[in-house]
């Protein structure tokens, strides 16, 4: 045996070779990334139970896969190659998951269900489940605070078609703006997969960063006088009223909107669950076993897109840009709607909880609460400020729809 | 404006770019739709909310009505001299009801609480008339 010639061709195939191959050097740069990303989600506690998942995934793909000729290596986890044939028209692979099941590697196996849009489905159903959604049914109005911070969406769509993008990359753009990392993710695999990972990453990571992003525009556009209001005690909601709730909810919105039906259908649904008082079993189930199954699964998988050869592009500069824009704007889209409303009602609601109405959840309402405590030490404004956060929930999961009635073909 | 987002969505489905005139007409067409269904949903939520009102009352004076009717008919059993109670009965040992102006039931009960922890004296030996939010 020739021990060094044994020696080079260990050497050559092993990863490390690659770095100094043509294009190696952005694996090692998406290695630095998913290490950041790591960092952040473990000792800054940025959305942990997602981010580690992503930052791990975005490790995996960026050691196990190394460009050989245009294809990735046999071993590789992810092959983009084959998502790129899945979607191609003229491909004779063109939407075959058996094609993907035979020649994808494990994670391209797990990313079925992100393609197939059936983890932030599950998410959702989760969620729901979770969600009381009484503040909202005892002050109705919320909802145009959940209306309103949806601006973000369509001034980031906006902006995104200024910068070039396409309609259909503006439109998975912009709803980051809605904060909601599943909408955010459900609506990028249908119009624009090759976004997915710069999209993941940067709605996740700006969802973690509320407590940052929002407090300056807060002070910025209220008053001292206006963060002091202290607002009246809601009034108690039903049972049946909470009952009746999901299934009113999935009847008007999903008419209105069909192409909310996976999100708002199983939102409700998780929710009826956890409200009717007959599947508490099925309602911990979601809440708790499958939540943290779909998360592992989604988390790994979204990870698993940014393969170095894609995410590591002036384009993915932009898109963070632009999803910061977009978590601005709803902001100050529910802060302006939440002041006029403050005007309406005589002084009698604190405009403070119109920034809860992007539906990161509590996340934002938390947020109201802080702000209207440091005004007013005997400020509670948690419970009012989860109307608006659940309605903005809803508000992105409509915003989402209509960008998919206009943009999925 | 319809045709223009009809046109947009046939142009992006082939992964071209759209103009910035119909990029502006989607966006705000798209928010308008937001408020459109949301606020459809708030109208429905009132609605619930106006009915439930309503039944709530009607359940609430009907059960008073009974238990005013109760009370009478057990004083007349044990023919008491007191006229039958208008009001739910009070707790006892309680001095009668707390005036709240700007105050939520719950912090009335803590203020209550800590001026009796303050004064070293039972809850139930002191008598608050009304409690005011200064602001």
């Amino acid at each position: 045996m020739d021990i060094l010639e044994t020696l080079s061709k260990l050497w050559n195939d092993s990863g490390f070779a690659s770095f100094f191959a043509d294009g190696g050097w952005k694996n090692l740069v998406m290695i630095g990334i998913a290490c950041v990303l790591l960092y952040l989600g473990i000792v800054k506690k940025f959305e942990p139970l997602l981010l580690v998942g992503i930052a791990f995934g975005c490790l995996l793909v960026n050691v196990s896969n190394f460009f050989l000729d245009g294809t990735s290596s046999s071993e590789a986890l992810y092959h983009p190659e084959l998502w790129d044939a899945f979607l191609d028209h003229d491909s004779e692979f063109y939407h075959s998951y058996g094609h993907v099941m035979s020649n994808g590697g494990f994670l391209d196996i797990l990313y079925i269900g992100v393609k197939a849009g059936l983890y932030p489905s599950l998410i959702f159903l989760g969620v729901g489940a979770m969600t009381d959604f009484g503040p909202l049914i005892a002050r109705p109005n919320s909802l145009l605070l959940g209306a309103a911070a949806q601006m973000g969406v369509f001034l980031a769509y906006f902006g995104a078609v200024c910068l070039g993008f396409t309609g259909n990359q503006a439109a998975s753009i912009g709803i980051i703006g809605g904060a909601d990392g599943p909408t955010a993710i459900f609506l990028t695999t249908r119009l624009a997969p090759e976004l997915l990972g710069p999209i993941a990453i940067a709605a996740y990571s700006y969802m973690a960063l509320i407590p940052m992003i929002q407090p300056f525009f807060m002070r910025l556009l209220t008053t001292e006088k206006e963060r002091k209001i202290k607002m009246e005690q809601s009034r108690e909601v039903s049972k049946t009223e909470k009952i009746l709730f999901p299934i009113i909810v999935s009847i008007f919105v999903i008419l209105l909107l069909p192409s909310t039906a996976p999100l708002v259908g199983c939102l409700m649904l998780g929710n009826l669950w956890r409200e009717c008082g007959v599947t508490a079993r099925l309602s911990d189930t979601v809440q708790n076993a499958l939540m943290n199954i779909v998360t592992v699964f989604l988390g790994i998988s979204v990870g698993a897109t940014t393969v170095a050869s894609k995410f590591l592009s002036f384009e993915t500069l932009k898109i963070i840009a632009l999803g910061l824009t977009a978590f601005c704007f709803s902001t100050v889209g529910g802060l302006i709607v939440g002041k006029i409303m403050c005007k309406l009602s005589g002084g009698k609601i604190n405009p403070l909880i119109g920034s809860a109405g992007v539906s990161a959840v509590p996340m934002a309402a938390r947020v109201s609460q802080i702000e209207g405590q440091k005004a007013n030490p005997t400020n509670f404004l948690l419970m009012h400020a989860m109307g608006p956060n659940v309605a903005g929930v809803i508000g992105s999961a409509i915003a989402a729809g209509f960008l998919l009635a206009v943009y999925g073909g | 404006m319809f045709s223009n987002i009809a046109l947009a969505a046939a142009n992006s489905a082939s992964g071209e770019k759209i103009s910035i005139s119909e990029a502006a007409a989607t966006a705000i067409f798209g928010y308008a739709v937001v408020f459109f269904g949301l606020i459809i949903l708030m109208i429905v939520l009132y609605i619930l909310a106006a009915i439930f009102k309503k039944r709530n009352a009607a359940a609430k004076a009907a059960a008073l009505k009974n238990t005013a009717a109760k009370s009478a008919s057990q004083a007349d059993v044990e023919e008491a001299s007191a006229p039958a109670p208008a009001q739910a009965k009070l707790a006892p040992g309680s001095a009668g009801h707390v005036k709240l102006y700007d105050v939520p039931d719950k912090e009335a009960a803590m203020i209550m609480a800590i001026v009796a922890d303050k004064l070293q004296t039972p809850l139930n030996e002191l008598r608050f008339i009304s409690i005011k939010e200064v602001k």
